[in-house]
């Protein structure tokens, strides 16, 4: 168990190709990070360098407040789960458990308790003695895990370890690992590009793009508070409809040239992008005017039932919208909706896309 | 329906039409040999060629009682391990290296690869010019060197020789696929054994040679049968078997006993125990060495 902190991380691959830009997170004994963002964001890489796979250009990493910078892997006392597992193919599944710590010259009954207790938390006891291609999807990803407990590390670091499992799987191995992670209170980073996943079991989540860190906090927090319009469109689903608006005098202008209310919101004349959740727009069926809220013409384009709840596709002012409603939906292709946002619910960001 | 092991032809005739040439090429150039030697290993000629006669087995209890025969056995045995264990161990070497340069990886292995394309009898006479006692270049260095290199004299010398030549020959095949071999195994399972401890010796022997395996049983099989029969070249080309008998091996006799001395029935006879020998050879390699491969 340890603290795991990272200050102005950079790698540069060659001469040119930065992939990570100067990243500093800071994450607390026992706590699950997860690292999410689109492919090529430099997250993996991130993660690389932290299991000491990847040399680090600059800046320092720190498990425990030792800096690790030039500690080989096995020597950060980590243990990583791989997108692919990496099981040893020619060995069974206790010996997969068993090598790392055989190579730490662990005493032989220390070893074999250690994995028939790991065994015995991911059930895993009656395949001990199978080789990884008599394993399912799902028991391999077990022993991954396994592999990673029983060397009881400092930091468990998980490299997209869901994305090669169905997505019902996926469901149910989210929340065995989550389980795992609060009951061994081991400091964990966790990589992924599924929101889903990244908000679910995240303590700290931590949002890049393109080699920079977008956002950092509590996943409820970033997806109430979003701090730039990338992170408001890539976390929660459907994402955050953004519609971008000029501002004169009276009111704002839409991109079709639609003028309404400002509602006491301080846009800037050079423009900016209002953003809102899908879920926080109301539908309104009379003439009452929603006292603090932006009220504006939604033509419908399409009507997506899904069970519990129905999304409706429209657009905004020129701009494709989308609009969660509960139950079934009876509006029609070429619609017209009222729709209001109330203005709490209304998220604003300036021209570069960052929160005003 | 793609996995589907039926398939239906449109014409009842067309799947052996299309087996047609392979079978032919068997036909002719295996089965119709191997029959004809195992006629000529029942038959004896007289030393005219004007007469042949039936002689059941005798020629092959000849051949068995005989020293030089037994002589042979031996050296070829000596010869094919050390030239697969060589070659096979060499490759290895090179391609475990191979795999580590990063930059201008394709030269190296392209530079590696290009002794394969050296014909039998001209990688001997390319050994013998380096190592010809009287002329070779590197026998020269040798022998200021004050070591008494003359493997026209010395069979042991001789042995090393032919030894050096074939597997020098073999070492690219071999390379070849080690290096395929390698890059099939998944970067990710390294780096897995890295974490959990292993350092680099320790990583090769336990995890990337076990994974190795399917190709180095493999090479095993294919390194055997070269060494046993497509040397021929070069043996005759170095030393012609000698000196004496030193690096007379099977095939070599084979070829002296019935085209330089003319004794056919010896001859066949020897080529049918060879026969023998090798596909009993490969079916113990298949029964009990690929036991303990894992596919993957």
């Amino acid at each position: 168990m340890a603290s795991l902190e990272l200050t102005d991380v950079r790698k540069v691959y060659g001469s040119a190709v930065e992939a990570v830009k100067g990243v500093n997170i800071s994450i607390n004994d026992g706590a699950l990070c997860v690292l999410v963002g689109p492919s090529g964001c430099g997250k993996s890489t991130l993660l690389r360098m932290i299991a000491g796979l990847e040399s680090i250009t600059d800046g320092t990493v720190k498990i425990d407040s030792t800096v690790v910078n030039n500690l080989g892997p096995a020597e950060r006392d980590i243990a990583m789960v791989f997108q692919n597992y990496a099981l040893y193919p020619h060995m069974k599944v206790y010996d997969n458990m068993a090598y790392g710590l055989r190579n730490r010259g662990m005493p032989k009954d220390e070893i074999d308790k250690r994995v028939r207790d790991a065994a015995q938390i991911l059930e895993l006891t009656q395949l001990l003695e199978r080789r990884p291609k008599e394993l399912s999807g799902g028991q391999r990803q077990r022993v991954a895990m396994g592999r990673a407990i029983v060397r009881s590390p400092k930091v468990f670091l998980f490299d997209e370890p869901l994305s090669n499992l169905d997505a019902k799987l996926r469901g149910q191995m989210r929340v065995e690992i989550k389980n795992l992670q609060r009951q061994l209170g081991v400091t964990s980073v966790y990589v992924t590009h599924d929101q889903l996943e990244a908000m679910t079991l995240a303590d700290i989540l931590v949002v890049m793009n393109g080699g920079v860190v977008e956002q950092i906090g509590a996943p409820l927090d970033i997806y109430e508070k979003p701090a730039s319009t990338f992170v408001a469109s890539f976390i929660g689903a459907p994402p955050m409809n953004l519609v971008p608006v000029t501002a004169d005098g009276s009111g704002l202008i839409l991109k079709d040239g639609t003028h309404i209310g400002a509602q006491g919101l301080a846009v800037p004349t050079s423009g900016a992008v209002i953003g809102f959740r899908p879920e926080d727009l109301e539908v309104s069926a009379g003439t009452d005017t929603h006292i603090g809220g932006l009220e504006l013409d939604l033509k419908v384009l399409g009507v997506e039932p899904v069970g519990a709840e129905s999304y409706v596709y429209g657009i905004i002012g020129g701009e494709r919208v989308v609009v969660r409603v509960a139950g079934r939906s009876t509006s029609q292709t070429e619609d017209h909706l009222r729709v209001i946002i109330p203005k709490e619910k209304l998220h604003l960001f300036n021209e570069a896309g960052k929160r005003i | 329906m793609a996995s589907s092991k039926h398939v239906t032809f449109p014409n009842k005739f067309l799947p052996y039409l299309l087996l047609a040439p392979q079978l032919a090429i068997t036909a002719v150039f295996f089965y119709w040999p191997a029959s004809q030697a195992i006629q000529q290993s029942v038959l004896r000629e007289d030393p005219f060629g004007l007469s042949t006669q039936f002689v059941g087995l005798a020629n092959f209890k000849h051949v068995l009682n005989d020293a030089n025969y037994l002589n042979s056995l031996q050296v070829t045995v000596i010869f094919s391990i050390a030239t697969a264990l060589i070659a096979m161990a060499f490759a290895l070497l090179l391609a475990v290296m191979a795999d580590k340069v990063i930059r201008g990886k394709g030269v190296y292995r392209t530079l590696l690869i290009w002794p394969y394309a050296v014909a039998p009898a001209i990688a001997g006479m390319l050994w013998l010019f380096l190592f010809n006692p009287s002329m070779g270049t590197l026998a020269y260095l040798l022998r200021s060197t004050g070591y008494n290199w003359d493997p026209l004299l010395n069979s042991d010398q001789a042995m090393v020789l032919v030894v050096a030549a074939a597997s020098w020959k073999q070492i690219s095949y071999n390379f070849l696929f080690f290096v395929a071999g390698l890059q099939s195994i998944p970067k990710s399972l390294i780096e897995a054994a890295a974490i959990d401890g292993a350092g680099e010796t320790k990583r090769f022997w336990t995890i990337i040679f076990p994974l190795l395996a399917p190709t180095t049983f493999f090479l095993l099989v294919v390194n055997t049968v070269y060494a046993f029969f497509d040397t021929f070249g070069i043996i005759h080309a170095v030393t012609r078997g000698g000196p004496g008998k030193a690096t007379e091996t099977l095939v070599y006799k084979v070829y002296n006993d019935g085209f330089v001395n003319l004794i056919l029935g010896d001859s066949a006879a020897q080529s049918v125990i060879l026969m023998v020998i090798v596909i009993a050879m490969t079916a113990v390699q298949f029964r009990y060495v690929e036991r303990k491969v894992h596919y993957g």
